[in-house]
This record gives C-alpha cells, structure tokens and sequence, in this order.
C-alpha cells in the first residue's frame, strides 16, 4: 500500500476526485480518506495535489488533515493496532496490556515500528466495551486481554 | 451491495409497499427452524467459526432445506459472547464453541430438543429459554425491537417486522404538523445525552423560514464506554433510515446526512447497504413510494474527533472544516449546515420514531415517568457480570438494571459507583441504587442520562484514577478554541495528576471544584461545559477518597502506581523464576525453588509480575 514519494501516481486522485458527487471544500475531507486509503498516509505531494485539484489553499488542508487523529502524514505499517483505553477498557487493565505492546514493540503509541510491521496508536473507545480490555488489528478484536497475551496476538501479524 | 440493487424493484405506490409486505409475511413460515446468530459484537469470540461450522453441520445432516441461518446484528448479552437464538422454540444460547455446532443441529434443530449445557447458569440452574433468562426480563425493546432478529442486510427482513409502515403511514394519513404532533405527544427527548424534547426540535426547524432544510443523523458516538448507536446501526439500519424520512417529511427537508463514526466498520458497511436498498426500492429518493416526498441520505465518516459530536461542530465538519464548535444562537434550525436551516437527532432518538408514528404517541407516553418517557438504552460494561446492551423503561431503577438485568457484579466484588454519561457525566455512587432512572432524578444526584454508557466500578477502581482519566480524555479532545477549555482542564488535569502521584494539597480539592464550576459555566459548547462533571461529582461523593490521597498518600484501590508497592509474599512463592524473566526492569532477584524478591528502586510498577504469577504470590501494597 505504502509507495515512497518519488514513485507517487497521483493520477489516482484525479479518479478520487471525479467520483466525489461534491465539489471544493464539502469534498475534502472524503477525498483525503480515500486518499490516504489509496497510499496509505497523506505524503506532502499529494495534499498539494489535493489542494490544486479542489482549489483551496494548502493551509487549508494542512490544518483539516492535522486536526482530524485519523489523518496521518507519515508512513504507517502493515498492521494498525488500536489498543483501547475507554472507560472499561481502563478500569479493566487496559493500561497494561498498552505497556506490554509498547514494551512488546518497542514503540510508543502514535509510532510505528522501524521494519513497517506495526503503527501502534490508543483509541477513546472502539465501542465494543464488553471485550475490556480490548485491542483492534487491523480490523480484527482482540477483547478479555493481559498483558501476558500480547505476544501471543502479535505473532499472528507477519 | 450491488446484489441488492438488481434484486429489489422499485415500490411505487403505498399499496405496492402493502402488497411487498403481505409478500415476504407469506414467504416467511415462522414455525420453521431457525438459527440466529449474533455476527458483529461476538465477532471477537469467534462468531464467524461458529456460523461456519453450523453451516456445514446443516449441510451434512441434510437440513439445508428445511432450516434457515440468520445472521444478525447485537442480542444483547455480549457477555455470552458468541450467542445465537434458535427459533421456533425460543432458546437463547451463550459461549458457543464451533464444536457445539455439530449437537445444536443435530439436537435442537432436528427434534427441537435443548441444549441444557449453553444455557445462562442462574446459581447451577442453565436457563434455556431466552423468556425466562434474566437479563431478558425486565427489558422492554422498542429500539432494539428489531436487533438480533432480523438480517440488518436484507431489508425484507425489516418490512416483514412492519418496517416503513410508519413512513407510509405519515406519507398517507398525516400531515407534516400531524406528525410533529405525534411526536410531541410521546414526550421524546434527544437520547444524544441533552434530552431536548424532540417534537419541540422538529416544530423549530419546521417553522424556520427557508426552502432548502437539511436533516442530520448524529452517528459519532465518541463516549468512551457507550456503544449503543453501534448496536442499532449494525442491527437495525433501516429503523435510523425510516425515522429519519419520517422527520424530513415532517419538518420540510429533502436532504439528509448521517455523520457515522470511521471507526466502526461494520455499521458503516450496513448503513451503505440499508441506503442502496432503499433507494432501489423507492423508500429514499426522489417521489418516495410514489408521492411527491423526496430524500435522499448521503453517508458521511467522522475523521476521529470527539468534539465533532457537538452538533455545531459536527456540521462544520460535513462542510470539510476543522471541526470546531460554534456559539448558538444562531441554533442549527435557524443557520445549520451551509448556513441553512437545519435539525440533528441522534441515532436513537431516530430509532424511536416509527413506532411512535405507527403506534400513536400516547402509546409511547405511556411507558416511563412523568418527565422522562418511553425506553432508553444503556451500555452496560466495566465490573458488572452481564456486560451488552439493554433497553428498559425509564423510571426503572439503578439496581434493577445491574444486579437483576446485569446479573450483578463480577467476581463478588463490592458495588463503588454506576459512571453514567461518560465524559460529560458523573459518578452514582451505592447510596443511590435505588434512584429512577430518568433525566431529573440524574441530573439531582450530579450525574446525567447522557448518551446512555454505564460503566460499573468495583472496590478494584480508583475514583480519583477514573476522574483524571476522564479530564484526561476531554484535554486531548478538546479543540482548543475556547479559553477555559482548553486551558482550565489542563490545569484541572495537572492538579488530578499530582494527587495520584501523591503530591497533591489539601486546598486542591477546593480549587479543583472552583475551577471546574467556571469551566462549566463559561465553555463554548457541550465538552467543556460538561467536562468536568466527572470530576465534580467524584468529589461530592468520594471526598475521602481523594483526601487518602492526599493526607495518607495512599490509593485505597491500589491503583495509582507512584502510591503502590508490589511485594512478593514469601510463603506463598515457589521460586519458579517468571516473573524475573518477565520483569522488564530486572528488578527481581531469588533463585530457583527459592523465594523471590522486588527491588523497590528499579521496580517502575508495571504490574507484569503480577500479571504473570501463577501463584497469586505477588501482592500490592
């Protein structure tokens, strides 16, 4: 999914623009989703693009795509873990199966691991407090943990 | 998604709906067996295994004629995770293994014969029947009325529960006014947490001078530990779509849009499907089913703010800004999105609406108390037995929903506090079980109905760890526009901070309370008007334990790490050397067979040899 800059296609965007059934600033922030879905993260390049092409200053954009935690300007890894640290993920130990990851991974959260296998990110909720203390891979729960099953999830990501 | 769009015809008229219902009622035998599984929230435990596996068991034993599998959205006790119903015989099965698979068809398909061994324990009696299990009983579904029973992907599933019955009804019978009267009768408030009165929000936009109006569907459930409007957008997309046609046709729109939360996949995935389907079948878009009432939906996803859930906010965001919150007046029903007239519910309040429409507001009225009608949902989690979701009606008291409902409290650990309303709300602490639950009988004890996420703590939590974890919460959500909320719970948070690292002073607790009060009264929007609630109603209520904190620097929970200790009790360890493997500061020393011990200097309380012990030999002092 990740491509280095100099190799960027940004003809992509050209297609992720047309199909956007509004124009300008209403279609910004659906155009940087399914433009950071396309290349993985938002690279300098292709917010200028993005800019140009909706006709907005890059300023902008900068502060729609900073302000937004779901927006990232670096490359991410294959895998996203979302260690949830909601209120019953909190009171459940949510905090430690977090310090196991990050010890585990040897990143803290909002980080990403130096071979691109993991960005380890902290979530308010995933909403799915009945499997407190839980974790999201990817699109994959990981609920009633320890910090004593860290290992054991990670291993099934390669 | 792009099966559906071949597979539906376009209905046409009022009687085309009629006729498509009577259709899919007689093509549905409901004596025929039936398998409903839970296939979003048990996801986690392996639903997907068990729905594979009882698919090839009924191909095996030859029933795939004779028996359907349903795969539906959230049935309510998550805790039983993976569940499943079976029809007709009305038993409700937990903690499913793919193994069961084989004796769930062979047993209770073929001969209608339970499964005592999947049935919910009531003291060593397993209770099969889902009528008679407990955390059933004193529920009452008018918004789930329809999750866990019907395939949330197949909107023939939801017309057949009389699904757009109440649109048609509006569409025919009622006028826009006719309506909002209806509305107002049933006495509904905004279940988004504010519990304005939704008829009277309708008659505001209705009246709002404009020709151009736009209707939202707040779908951005940020509070930590609530997961309702995931349950019914998962499980039942069609009732948001329908009470949402309903309140266009009602207050003049012909616009709408439902800001969902990216981070829930699967009710983004069904939302998209529901709107296909029903566009297809004319039960969105332009001349709905055949009159000259148009809507259409459009899906927007939330980009990860919390504040965006602050409607002001929210709109700022489907116009591709920053989402930051605006000063009311002007109120959304004068200047909304674009700058037009505008009315946001919330995904519950809009799950409500058909059957009020179909079934008359007086009869919704009647469930609840004198100022809080109809059911509300609640999210139940934290240290209670029975962690999902349930409905109930209002007025229903606190103990009823955790200890008859929610089975009590895990483990045998003592009851602490119900935390209700997640960031914007507050502690109820065990003096107060008994308390309706209704709007004014919260907001009396310093907590609020909120959005609906109840999270029960237990002896093991610390309160004064659960207020800084909040404020910690609204301070990385806040948007920083205003003053006192982007500065005043930073500095609430610095003074929590350091009472849980033992530092704190007894004139805190006054300034903490000062502070939070001039927060509230002079914030921008909701989040920091409410965001120290959880704060401020801690301290009413556990005072001593933050003065342990601070007078005794002790955390009576044993929670807070700088105020903790973690010993090795010698008797009790085997010197089987984990936790000195594990421990990641080296701090553990002791030979083989021999006990062990923590060097207090190097230990940094992570709490992994506590984890790790298999002995229980490590204790917190």
């Amino acid at each position: 999914m990740t491509e280095h800059v100099e190799e960027l296609d940004l003809a992509a965007l050209e297609r992720i623009i047309a199909a956007e059934r509004v124009t300008g600033r209403a279609a910004l922030i659906p155009v940087l989703q399914q433009a950071q879905d396309h290349y993985g993260y938002l690279p300098e390049a292709v917010l200028e693009e993005i800019a140009r092409r909706l006709r907005l200053p890059l300023s902008i954009v900068y502060g729609v795509v900073t302000f937004y935690a779901q927006f990232h300007l670096t490359p991410r890894g294959r895998h996203t873990i979302r260690s949830c640290q909601g209120t019953a993920c909190h009171v459940k130990g949510g905090k430690a199966v977090l310090e196991a990851l990050q010890r585990a991974l040897g990143i803290r959260s909002g980080e990403t691991t130096p071979d691109l296998r993991f960005t380890l990110e902290t979530m308010a909720c995933l909403g799915c407090c009945f499997l407190a203390p839980a974790l999201l891979i990817d699109d994959q729960y990981f609920g009633k943990l320890t910090a004593r099953d860290v290992e054991s999830v990670l291993e099934q990501f390669s | 998604m792009t099966d559906s769009e071949g597979k539906y015809a376009r209905l046409t008229s009022l009687e085309d709906l009629a006729r498509y219902r009577e259709r899919v009622r007689q093509e549905h035998d409901p004596q025929r067996p039936r398998v409903r599984v839970c296939m979003t929230g048990c996801r986690a435990f392996g639903a997907v295994q068990v729905r594979d596996a009882l698919a090839r068991e009924i191909e095996e034993q030859g029933l795939a004629r004779e028996v359907d599998l349903v795969e539906t959205g959230c049935h309510g006790l998550c805790a039983g995770a993976p569940v499943l119903a079976v029809d007709p015989y009305g038993f409700f099965y937990q903690h499913v293994r793919p193994e069961d698979a084989s004796d769930i068809v062979g047993t209770t398909l073929k001969s209608g014969a339970p499964l005592e061994r999947l049935g919910y324990d009531v003291n060593g009696t397993r209770v099969i029947d889902r009528e008679q299990v407990p955390f059933f009983r004193g529920q009452r579904f008018v918004v789930l009325r329809n999750c866990g029973q019907i395939d949330p992907t197949r909107v023939e599933d939801y017309i057949r529960r009389d699904g757009y019955a109440a649109l048609a009804r509006a569409l025919s019978e009622l006028s826009p006014e006719d309506v909002i009267e209806q509305v107002k009768a049933s006495g509904l408030r905004g279940r988004g947490g504010a519990g304005f009165p939704t008829g009277r929000k309708w008659e505001l936009a209705r009246s709002s001078p404009g020709d151009k109006k736009y209707l939202i569907c707040n779908a951005d459930e940020g509070d930590p530990g609530a997961f309702m409007d995931r349950g019914v957008l998962e499980g039942d997309p069609h009732s948001v779509l329908e009470g949402m046609a309903i309140a266009a046709y009602a207050i003049g729109a012909d616009e709408g849009y439902i800001y969902v939360r990216a981070e829930y996949p699967i009710a983004v995935r069904h939302l998209r499907i529901a709107i296909a389907q029903a566009e297809a079948m004319g039960l969105l878009g332009s001349s709905i089913l055949g009159t000259d009432f148009g809507f259409t939906v459009r899906l927007k996803e939330g980009a990860g703010a919390f504040v965006c859930g602050e409607e002001t906010a929210l709109m700022a965001s489907i116009e591709g800004r920053r989402g930051m919150p605006n000063p009311r007046p002007p109120f959304p029903a004068q200047s909304g999105l674009w700058g037009k007239p505008t009315n946001i519910n919330n995904v519950e309040t809009f799950a409500n609406i058909a059957p009020i429409v179909l079934r008359g507001g007086e009869w919704y009225a009647s469930v609840g108390t004198e100022g809080s009608k109809g059911t509300k949902v609640f999210s139940l989690a934290g240290k209670v037995a029975n962690t999902g979701l349930v409905e109930v009606p209002m007025g229903i008291t606190l103990r009823e929903v955790i200890f008859d409902i929610g089975g009590g409290m895990q483990g045998g650990h003592e009851f602490k506090a119900a935390q209700m309303g997640g960031p914007s709300g507050g502690c109820v602490p065990a003096q107060h079980l008994d308390l309706p639950i209704d709007y004014e009988s919260l907001t009396a004890v310093g907590s609020i109905m909120g959005s609906g996420g109840m999270i029960v703590v237990d002896d093991a939590t610390c309160i004064v760890d659960l207020a800084r974890f909040f404020l910690n919460f609204v301070q990385s959500e806040s948007c920083g526009k205003c003053v006192p909320c982007r500065v005043g719970t930073r500095r609430m948070l610095e003074i929590l901070t350091r009472i849980t690292q033992g530092e704190g002073r007894e004139e805190d607790l006054e300034a903490l309370g000062r502070l939070g009060r001039v927060i509230k009264d002079s914030s921008l929007c909701g989040l920091g008007q409410t965001g120290p609630n959880p704060v401020l109603s801690t301290l009413r209520y556990f005072r001593d334990e933050y003065l342990a904190h601070i007078r005794d620097r002790r955390c009576p929970a044993g929670v807070c790490h700088e105020l903790i200790c973690y010993i090795i009790d010698p008797e009790v360890c085997t010197g089987c050397t984990l936790c000195a493997r594990k421990c990641p500061q080296g701090a553990i020393a002791g030979d083989k067979k021999q006990p062990h011990t923590i060097d207090a200097a190097q230990c940094v309380k992570c709490g992994l040899c506590l984890e790790v012990c298999k002995f229980d030999a490590v204790k917190v002092g």
